[in-house]
């Protein structure tokens, strides 16, 4: 008691001393600087990762001899990011429920090797090859399996009391095993041609406008949210930002998003597709050949989507709101009259929603399906997480800082790649980032407590 | 029961509550009531079964046998959302508040605001609690920050205006001032005697003989699980309670030796 007393008296104090230390020295330029960046409110730590990895960017792009900052090589890095992200967004509520989900990489190869065999093997013997609605029936199927394996597993921890560990690491073997036995080890191949369009490639991606028009969307969703905020919170008399600060703020959005659609359409077809593409449509060729963009990817828009939703969920539902009770406190949870069982199972149903709209993108990204599909997913996928600010000891973790986390390693991974580092090497480089990752991390958050 | 002339009936009443742990009596047929208006001091030992007791009346606990009463009538309490829709509402020792969230989100905290899609309402939420603040603790100003980078008095106010917002007609205090200084003491005090005023039952436990000698209108003492009795302060003195916490008998029950012992 006395020992909480000291600790209470000495940290109003320090807080104190803090401020007259200030004082005492004046408003150099550093402190006004200070008070500005206070004043944007903003997320240093978020800024810090987004720093590391323009860091990582121009880097890669120097050491390669600038072939890493191509629309070539973004636009293939965004696809490739996508998988990882979507399950991140949901191992980020798992994490902060002071939970595991180990068993993702597999649930991965499970609910593929099922939506594989759904639509190259079973379906097409009821309904024949190649129907419209093939690749819906598949998806739905897929994400019911998955939420259903994410249920169960969920529930065992939640109910049962047995530790997640040790429930997904379970759920790691069993569900590998399963899509073995599912196709006896065969690769399924190949997928119904709509279902592939879910994996991005030249007809898997909406096309220079439509990028355009997405682009032009955002935006005003990005001034519309602003605004909105700005004006509720002036309604309610709350304190606001600085104007200037919500125009800076809302100008550097709306800025990365046109740089980086017309970034990614500066990514064009090559020559033999865009001219079949232009055969199609009956364009002329002009002189000089096409510029046909690619366009953002589908399994981009999947990603971009399943963040918003998931953020949406995290921050302005209830689930969301018990999901980080939970993590700070359990026991205010439930003297709170929180069902945290029930909670806790649903972040673990959400996971396998996710894990299966993860495994559609995958399977029709590589149209086929093996039985080692996902293989080690689920380290790249909490890897993600961590990186991305997401505490391991619960409560603390966003959906944004995830998806970043999982841009970071998939750029570092590809970096790699075009200057060459071997394989081996890669997996050590990013072993010590991932270490370096969380320990700046921890260095970051001792320093905000004090 | 037998209500003294001219008070109302019991806010409250628990009767021979019992619980157990693993064949060990942590509350053994215990009864108590509570009147309007009334601050009922709860006090004993470590151990005595304080906390367990109240842990069945607000919900967080299952009794294993006993009754429970409110407004004379049954109240079939399983959970924490039963307590609080009888309007029983409680600040923990432990404050019960997720660390990670800010005041609103810990206020509201299964029991939030939403708007007419069920989105949670945050503006609403911190504007309910900037106006309960301003009453209760005018200085707090950290309405964004998770409670973990505020102070224990802070935090305090935090806990207490979430018992205090939901209009609770009985009020569990465990414990309301151990983490506080002097000055966050007296101010918990005088919204004891606020509340107190405005008709609300307070139970409250506390291990400070001068906090329940200045607030309590009536004492019950508990040990070993049981009840020892239930006094009305004004009968008896500090020697009498501190008798009853751990020789366990009444005033005028204790032998000459036994007093002479509590002066040891």
């Amino acid at each position: 008691m006395a020992l909480t007393e000291d600790a209470t008296a000495k940290s109003d104090s320090a807080l104190d001393e803090d401020e007259h230390v200030a004082q005492r020295l004046g408003r150099g330029p550093w402190t006004s600087f200070k008070r500005g960046v206070r004043s944007l409110e903003l997320d240093t730590r978020l800024f810090g990762m987004i720093a590391g990895l323009l860091v990582i960017w121009i880097g890669f792009h120097v050491i390669s001899g600038g072939t890493f900052l191509t629309p070539r090589n973004l636009w293939n890095l965004t696809v490739q990011t996508s998988v990882v992200a979507i399950m991140a967004t949901g191992m980020v509520l798992i994490i902060v429920s002071r939970n595991i989900d180990l068993s993702v990489g597999s649930m991965l190869g499970f609910v593929g090797m099922i939506m594989a065999l759904l639509q190259a093997e079973w379906l097409p013997q009821i309904f024949g090859f190649d129907q419209w609605y093939t690749w819906i029936i598949v998806l739905v199927a897929g994400l019911l399996v998955g939420g259903l394996i994410g249920l169960i597993q969920g529930a065992v921890v939640a109910y049962a009391a047995v530790p997640s560990f040790i429930v997904t690491l379970g759920g790691l073997l069993i569900w590998r095993g399963l899509a073995w036995v599912l196709a006896s080890g065969r690769t399924i191949a190949p997928m119904d041609s709509t279902f592939q369009l879910l994996g991005g490639g030249a007809r898997g991606s909406v096309g220079g406008t439509v990028s355009w028009i997405i682009g032009a969307l955002a935006c005003v969703v990005i001034v519309l949210l602003l605004s909105s905020r700005r004006r509720t919170r002036l309604k309610f008399g709350f304190r606001v930002r600085p104007l200037w600060a919500d125009i800076a703020l809302m100008v550097f959005g709306i800025a990365v998003v046109l740089v980086a659609v017309w970034f990614l359409n500066r990514y064009f077809m090559p020559e033999g597709l865009a001219a079949q593409y232009a055969a199609e449509r009956g364009i002329e060729v002009p002189e000089g050949g096409l510029e046909i963009p690619f366009g953002i990817a589908n399994p981009v828009l999947i990603a971009i989507a399943t963040a918003i939703v998931v953020t949406f969920i995290a921050t302005k539902r209830r689930f969301g709101r018990y999901v980080y009770s939970i993590g700070g406190n359990p026991e205010a949870a439930a003297l709170a009259g929180i069902k945290t069982k029930r909670t806790i199972a649903m972040t673990f149903m959400l996971m396998g929603v996710l894990v299966g709209l993860a495994a559609a993108v995958q399977i029709a990204r590589l149209n086929s399906a093996t039985s080692g599909l996902g293989t080690l997913q689920e380290l790249y996928v909490i890897a993600a997480a961590v990186i991305g600010g997401t505490s391991l000891a619960g409560g603390v973790g966003t959906i944004f800082g995830a998806v970043l986390g999982a841009l970071v390693m998939q750029s570092l991974q590809s970096g790699m790649v075009l200057v060459g580092i071997e394989t081996a090497l890669q997996d050590v480089v990013v072993g010590v980032v991932l270490i370096l990752a969380v320990a700046a991390d921890v260095v970051y958050r001792r320093r905000q407590s004090t | 029961m037998s209500p003294e002339h001219g008070s109302p009936s019991p806010l409250v009443e628990m009767r021979e509550m019992r619980v157990s742990f693993g064949g060990v009596h942590a509350v053994d047929g215990v009864s108590i009531d509570l009147f309007p208006g009334e601050v009922l001091a709860l006090v004993g030992g470590n151990g005595a079964g304080k906390s367990t007791l109240i842990k069945t009346l607000s919900g967080a606990l299952r009794p294993d046998s006993g009754q429970i009463l409110v407004n004379g009538e049954v109240a079939h309490i399983e959970d924490p959302i039963d307590a609080k829709a009888h309007g029983i509402e409680t600040i923990y020792q432990t404050l019960a508040l997720a660390e990670n969230i800010d005041a609103a989100g810990n206020m509201f905290l299964g029991r939030e605001l939403t708007t007419g899609v069920g989105n949670l309402d945050d503006s609403a939420m911190e504007d309910a609690t900037r106006k309960i603040m301003a009453r209760l603790n005018p200085k707090f100003e950290n309405f964004k920050a998770p409670v973990a980078s505020l102070s224990g008095g802070q935090r305090q106010s935090v806990a207490i205006a979430r018992a205090v917002h939901f209009n609770a007609r009985i009020l569990i205090m465990d414990e309301p001032t151990a983490a506080l200084g002097p000055a966050e003491t007296e101010q918990v005090r005088q919204l004891i005697r606020q509340l107190k005023r405005e008709n609300i039952g307070i139970i409250l436990i506390s291990h400070d003989i001068h906090d329940v000698f200045d607030l309590a209108d009536r004492i019950s003492v508990m040990l070993q699980g049981e009840l020892v009795g239930t006094v009305n302060r004004e009968d008896v003195s500090i020697d009498d309670v501190l008798g009853m916490i751990i020789v366990g008998k009444l005033p005028g029950e204790l032998t000459k030796s036994e007093l002479a012992d509590l002066h040891g």
